[in-house]
């Protein structure tokens, strides 16, 4: 049965990493979750930047993180934080799509 | 085998107050050393090019007064890093005042403090540039150049624990820091007692921001750890939390790019290999971290520009039809505004519409497109060198979403609705110019260290 990352997942989150990057941080409390995404593949480096619609090369980091049961990704900001224009100083609103990812 | 307890009460000193009942329960614990950083990078540009603070003087009074009086009263050092939000001196002055104000209305007696300024000279910068040193970039920045330097309006270098290590060991009993990294503070009295590194710094990553290394979610509590050997036992000193090794574990990873390693001036802390144990009800151990020095210590500078002054006006749409026609609309307020100041640009001005209710709040990072909500929300934003160029651009782009020529429209007395016709007065706008590393004869050598002793008993007083 498929279901999304929000079933799944006990973090989505996203924040500041510096200013040139948002890191997103999707943690587990059930290990058998996290195996289950980890092994879907659903939520791999081309899964996000196809979500994102963002070449891949603007997600600097993603890793798996098997100590933690998460998975952790960031992504490189267009212009610093803070920058006239800015929309989420923080970085800290960008994980909702996260939400509805779906997890065969 | 020695034992340190260190207690930290907030993640960011006077980012709103802290909670005084599980610091309480901390300092009856006896730690060791009091720590907590005040400052970060997250709130923007704006607080270190303008030399200001976003806490409210009252909280950081709140929070200096909680944690001044407990370590007087236990006999045990207090440390502050990144003072005042950015670190400036300013910054390290201003805690200082608040330091010798709040020791004078609780006729503490005398003590010594260490204030260590962090900040350095753009000209500084720019001259060790000059001479060949290269500023080398992060997260994919080029190196500095002057033109870099020349558009920064203040810098500060970003200390590790040495110079606080020093301040201790001189017999600092408060030290007041700069801008310093945030783990350096939890990792200079363990440094200090004979630690390694290792499980220095990974001490400080773990309880930088106290409670959040605890579940559930809950900001502002207090984090005691106690450092044996190579390991920390964490335990939240609020009775509803735990540390856990989930929780703990997934902290580790907190606001930083790579979850397994920790840059500090002078090596990497390596948590690839890190292990975490539930120990206790609420407590967990953690351990297993290494540290690999470097062979050339370079600190971490930030620097931040001014690009202009800020105005902002407010719109609200309910039309569909205008929002169906959005981009035209603004379109046209762009075209009205490009009539009489031309173009925009740096030197010009720059104009941003924020759609809340369509990308509002994730821009191109948005993956729901054109489905703009049954209202929007536009937050007009300029920036300008002259504030009067600023004001009149942004009327104009309001009053423009006012009268927006659509074909087919049917609200022919106004395609807008204007919170009220007011332009508002924002902060000015600033950049992060500098997110280098800078390459030092030593990790103590780009900061400045000043001694006094903190003696207000009332015979001292001046008349």
């Amino acid at each position: 049965m498929a279901d999304t990352l929000r079933d799944l997942a006990s973090t989505i989150r996203s924040k500041n990493a510096g200013p040139d990057n948002i890191t997103f941080d999707v943690i587990f409390r059930d290990r058998a979750n996290f195996e289950r995404v980890r092994d879907s593949g659903a939520l791999s480096r081309a899964a996000v930047a196809a979500l994102y619609d963002i070449p891949p090369a603007r997600i600097v980091n993603f890793d798996v993180i098997d100590a933690a049961s998460a998975i952790k990704f960031t992504i490189r900001r267009l212009q610093p934080s803070g920058t006239p224009g800015e929309s989420d100083v923080f970085g800290s609103q960008q994980y909702a799509p996260l939400f509805d990812v779906v997890i065969p | 085998m020695k034992r340190i307890k260190i207690l930290c009460p907030t993640g960011h000193l006077a980012f709103t107050p802290m909670e005084k009942e599980s610091f309480a329960a901390g300092c009856r614990e006896r730690p060791d050393f009091i720590v907590a950083d005040a400052g970060s990078c997250d709130m923007g540009p704006r607080p270190l090019g303008a030399d200001t603070h976003v806490s409210l003087e009252a909280w950081q009074r709140h929070d200096l007064e909680a944690m001044l009086l407990a370590a007087r009263a236990l006999g045990v050092p207090m440390i502050v890093g990144s003072a005042s939000d950015t670190g400036t001196d300013r910054g390290v002055d201003q805690f200082v005042g608040l330091i010798r104000d709040i020791a004078r209305q609780h006729r503490l007696a005398p003590f010594r403090l260490a204030a260590i300024y962090a900040e350095i000279e753009v000209a500084e910068l720019e001259r060790r540039r000059a001479a060949g040193v290269r500023i080398e970039g992060l997260d994919g920045r080029a190196p500095a150049d002057a033109a870099t330097l020349a558009r920064t309006s203040r810098a500060v270098a970003v200390m590790n624990a040495e110079p606080i290590v020093a301040a201790l060991r001189a017999g600092a009993e408060v030290v007041i820091a700069g801008r310093s990294s945030d783990c350096a503070l939890f990792a200079a009295p363990l440094l200090l007692h004979g630690f390694s590194p290792a499980i220095a710094y990974y001490t400080g990553k773990l309880m930088e921001c106290a409670s959040f290394c605890a579940e559930p979610y809950m900001a502002k509590e207090s984090i005691l750890g106690e450092v044996e050997g190579e390991a920390v036992w964490l335990t939240p000193m609020h009775p509803a939390q735990r540390c856990t090794p989930a929780s703990i574990a997934g902290h580790s990873m907190y606001e930083r790019a790579d979850p397994f390693h920790e840059y500090v001036a002078g090596g990497v802390v390596d948590m690839t290999l890190c292990r975490y144990e539930q120990s206790g009800p609420r407590t967990t151990r953690a351990s297993g971290a290494a540290f690999r020095a470097d062979a050339e210590v370079r600190v971490k500078v930030e620097g931040s520009g001014l690009v202009g002054q800020r105005r902002l006006a407010v719109v609200g749409i309910r039309d569909p039809y205008t929002i169906s026609l959005i981009d035209d609309a603004i379109a046209w307020a762009r075209g009205k505004i490009a009539e009489r100041f031309g173009p925009p640009g740096p030197s010009r001005y720059d104009v941003f519409f924020h759609r809340y209710g369509d990308r509002g709040v994730m821009r191109d990072l948005e993956p729901r497109r054109n489905a703009p909500a049954h209202e929007l929300g536009l937050v007009v934003e300029v920036i300008a060198p002259d504030p009067r160029v600023a004001e009149e651009v942004a009327a104009l782009a309001a009053r423009n979403l006012f009268y927006a020529r659509l074909p087919q429209v049917k609200g022919t007395a106004g395609t807008a609705a204007l919170m009220s016709d007011e332009i508002l007065i924002g902060e000015p706008g600033y950049v992060w110019t500098l997110n280098h590393l800078l390459p030092v004869g030593s990790a103590t050598e780009p900061f400045r260290t000043v001694m006094t002793t903190i003696d207000v008993t009332p015979a001292k007083e001046p008349a």
